[in-house]
């Protein structure tokens, strides 16, 4: 049984994650000179991605193998520095054909 | 440098926007899915993809919905879910012109996701933020029609092709770590201790019941802090290469 309508919480999540997102952006309006902060935000994206990437990736198909070949095909491919599209386009048509595959 | 025009910096958001329109397409398919699946309408399935933009926060979000939690349990699970556009955030309010109005920073602000930020924080020099309104365009268009198709025919698509598309997203970030990674040993280490460190805390007893959300907040702010005290960033002045 819900106890509130679906906008309730709908406009709920709407404010809560807006605030999280513009609170930071509109009140820091100085260059950050502390040279931790500096390096910690410089580091920040690459580990966030990676935290988030990783293990959840093995996890996004069909099944572990599929997910983990498709992994190496997108890091790979990324090694050689080709574009996001052709990147994410290689890990999906990889992860497509390894579940083709008759043994899975 | 030279300053690009609004409409350049539109058009070229547009573009690096597009292939996590695709990807947003297919993961925003099994969100609206879910969302049917406890009842919702495609209206709202596709409202709740246009008010949020969050993949885990509105996962979560129809699970408390669904089970009829109190407003006090969503925010909480919001806040911690998404607390990681807080850390998003404030690296983007270094990285844009510090004489920028707020009405630029509000804007921006609504499209601070995982995928948006990673394009974001890469660009060379400033951020302007009709870059990003370009590729908040396209990224959140694909976004909601997915939502909205995924909750209308979920079930027409082959199950296949859905699987396939789930690591579309998956390979995007991977195209954004993997280069800096092969250039700087400091970013390839805290890149790999970051995916051990994460691993570790999804099987772990005692930490896996821990949300997808908070784990990813507590590897990043350690290995953040402890990559920025090992290696300190030299430049002067900010303008990273």
């Amino acid at each position: 049984m819900r106890t509130y309508s679906v906008w309730v919480y709908m406009i709920l999540m709407a404010v809560i994650t807006y605030l999280i997102r513009a609170l930071p952006l509109t009140l820091i309006r100085k260059e950050i000179k502390n040279p931790f902060l500096k390096s910690f935000i410089y580091y920040l994206p690459y580990v966030t991605l990676a935290a988030m990437t990783f293990p959840a990736i093995l996890h996004a198909t069909a099944n572990t193998v599929s997910a983990a070949c498709g992994f190496f095909a997108a890091v790979i491919l990324a090694y050689f520095r080709k574009s996001l599209i052709i990147v994410a386009a290689g890990a999906c048509i990889t992860v497509f054909l390894v579940e083709l595959l008759p043994i899975l | 440098m030279e300053k690009k025009s609004r409409k350049t910096n539109f058009i070229e958001g547009l573009h690096d926007g597009f292939p996590i329109c695709l990807g947003y397409f297919a993961v925003s398919f099994a969100i609206g899915i879910q969302a049917a699946g406890i009842g919702m309408t495609s209206f709202q399935a596709a409202m709740l993809s246009l008010l949020n933009v969050t993949s885990a926060g509105q996962f979560a979000g129809i699970e408390v919905i669904a089970a009829g939690g109190s407003l006090l349990e969503m925010a909480g699970v919001q806040f911690i879910i998404n607390l990681r556009y807080m850390l998003m955030s404030t690296a983007l309010s270094q990285k844009v012109d510090p004489s920028l109005e707020t009405r630029h920073r509000l804007g921006i602000a609504y499209g601070v996701t995982d995928e948006i930020f990673g394009i974001s924080i890469l660009r060379e020099g400033i951020l302007s933020p009709w870059f990003s309104y370009g590729a908040i365009f396209i990224a959140v268009a694909g976004w909601v029609a997915g939502t909205f198709f995924g909750a209308l025919a979920g079930s027409v698509l082959p199950q296949r092709l859905i699987y396939a598309l789930g690591i579309a997203l998956y390979g995007m970030f991977i195209a954004i770590i993997v280069p800096p990674a092969r250039e700087e040993k400091s970013i390839l280490i805290g890149v790999l201790s970051a995916m051990a460190a994460s691993t570790i805390l999804s099987y772990a007893p005692a930490v896996r019941n821990l949300s997808s959300g908070t784990r990813v907040i507590l590897v990043t702010l350690v290995i953040s802090a402890v990559c920025a005290w090992i290696w300190p960033v030299q430049e002067e002045g900010g303008t990273k290469k």
